[in-house]
């Protein structure tokens, strides 16, 4: 069955995508990793889940998952980031660090600590030997269109123009008046509905949702992010699928007990061998260039 | 006579007690061309980061047009129209020529239409900096990493970044470091059209020559102090500054 491991391995890594697209969008403009977007993951999946079992159509999921996990990165980028700004860069990395037990802690009290279910949202179409769902699908092509938009507003607009001035040297993006504050926050609002589209998606694939989906899957983004490189979109799209195979692959062949071993292993690795990720670009290691 | 451009008063910055500027007095007429001069370590790019608002002057005032902008921050000051470049020129690793020219005009279109391809969001940003590409003679370039370019070419494409944007005065950091005599010349020359255009010009330099032929008046600095000023054949022939600069340097 290996075909049905590499489809279910690429839905898996798609989500990883927009995940490591999520992270760095923040670590390249502020080179702060903000470990709460696990979290916004999270919390976006229950938001969606919820209108799902409330009867509400699927766009209606995806708006409300993608908003109220933009909504809390707004909060955290006030609260947790703004404040801290000027501190060394591993403060407000800490910040986000509480908020993100924060979130679980009340998505622990609002939903439970049990998972919920639901029947698998969508069709199943067999292709040959290979079961497909409608909601895997709609992962891949959701993860497709999101990535190219992405990159669309990064390269082509003005405002992707700003996001980079910023990224690549705050004070000269100053000097020319381009406001590095609001870009800030557009960075954390961007990131933030990722996440939260992201987290609708797997959780309407997989049909079911505990408080603990942000610290088994959405952390592994930030694997992924590294594996990619932090700068380089299109590593994103390479390295999601790259290991949501790997991790699918030593489930099927190597047991569950050695998944998250491979995947942050090989992050280690690619630390160590290449730190400026796969395809290259900066090193993930050094947020800003000065 | 009317309110200069830029006013300098007791302009003081101290670092660590070492006094990087002190009592700075100078006068920048709007349409000049004004030079500061100076060994290195006279205190002249702090001068410049002090005008900008990136440092906040102990003590003294910076009148921008009779306004007194010495508390106000950077971006309220780059607003007000002072565009600068650096000594160390510090292009965008990312961006094409014509990418530097757009992103220097920043809120000049509306929130939504900034997610939009610059043709549609911004016609007249795109306007504007073909306009400057072709001052600067950057057209053929256009698409071309800035970063990739010769080092006199980068030099232009950071002024014309600088220009963009329509500023009022423009702070040049030694514009000629590095380079040869012809691309020096073609500098002037550039520099002398974008005076008469209208735009008010401060520079930082090393090289006499240079400024004695470009200049319209000088100011000489010596370990953050004033030591003289005048016309640049008033200053050549100055006694004082011959012993702190040109015998030392030339």
């Amino acid at each position: 069955m290996l075909i049905q491991q590499l489809v279910n391995g690429l839905t898996l890594g798609a989500v990883y995508t927009l995940l490591a697209l999520s992270f760095s969008l923040v670590m390249g403009i502020l080179g702060i990793l903000n470990l709460a977007i696990a979290e916004l993951f999270m919390i976006g999946g229950y938001l969606g889940f919820t209108l799902i079992q409330a009867g509400f159509p699927l766009p209606v999921a995806v708006l409300a998952g993608m908003t109220g996990a933009a909504v809390i990165a707004i909060v955290i980028e006030k609260v947790g980031y703004q404040p801290l700004r000027d501190a060394p860069l591993v403060t407000p990395m800490l910040s986000t660090l509480g908020f993100s037990i924060i979130l679980q802690n009340i998505a622990t009290n609002i939903w439970g600590s049990d998972p919920l279910q639901l029947p698998i949202y969508g069709d199943q179409y067999t292709l040959g030997p290979v079961n497909i769902g409608e909601m895997q699908l709609l992962v891949l092509g959701a993860t497709v269109v999101l990535v190219a938009l992405v990159a669309y507003i990064v390269q082509k607009t003005p405002m992707g123009r700003a996001l980079r001035a910023v990224a690549e040297n705050r004070e000269v993006a100053r000097i020319l008046g381009v406001s590095a504050d609001r870009l800030t926050m557009l960075a954390f609002i961007l990131s933030g509905s990722l996440a939260g589209v992201a987290g609708v998606l797997i959780a309407l694939h997989y049909g079911a949702i505990t408080p603990y989906l942000g610290v088994e899957i959405g952390l592994k983004a930030i694997a992924v992010m590294v594996i990619g490189g932090t700068r380089q979109i299109w590593g994103a799209l390479v390295a999601g699928p790259l290991i949501g195979i790997a991790e699918v692959l030593t489930v099927a062949y190597g047991g569950s007990q050695v998944r998250d071993f491979v995947v942050y292993g090989f992050m280690i690795l690619i630390l160590l061998l290449r730190p400026q990720g796969l395809l290259g670009g900066a090193r993930s290691d050094q947020g800003q260039r000065v | 006579m009317s309110t200069p451009l830029l006013q300098l008063t007791g302009v003081t910055k101290t670092f660590g007690g070492i006094h990087a500027l002190s009592g700075m007095v100078c006068e920048v007429p709007e349409g000049k061309i004004v030079g500061v001069i100076g060994p290195n370590g006279a205190g002249k790019t702090t001068l410049f980061n002090t005008i900008t608002g990136a440092y906040r002057a102990d003590a003294g005032e910076v009148k921008l047009k009779g306004v007194d902008v010495t508390q106000w921050p950077s971006y309220r000051i780059v607003r007000e129209g002072i565009a600068r470049t650096f000594q160390n020129i510090r292009l965008f690793g990312s961006m094409t020529v014509w990418e530097h020219l757009l992103v220097a005009q920043p809120h000049s279109e509306s929130a939504w239409r900034r997610l939009l391809p610059i043709a549609w969001a911004n016609p007249a940003a795109q306007e504007r900096a073909e306009e400057v590409m072709a001052f600067f003679g950057l057209t053929e370039l256009r698409d071309r990493p800035a970063k990739s370019l010769p080092y006199g070419i980068q030099r232009k494409v950071e002024m014309a970044r600088a220009v963009t944007a329509r500023p009022k005065l423009l702070l040049l950091d030694e514009p000629v470091a590095g380079m040869n005599h012809d691309e020096a010349e073609e500098i002037r020359s550039l520099m002398i059209r974008l005076r008469d255009t209208g735009l008010t010009i401060l520079l930082i330099e090393h090289d006499m020559n240079f400024v004695m032929r470009l200049c319209d008046y000088l100011y000489v600095l010596d370990f953050g102090v004033l030591i003289a000023e005048g016309k640049p054949e008033e200053v050549r022939a100055n006694p004082v500054v011959l012993d702190a600069y040109l015998g030392k340097d030339d």
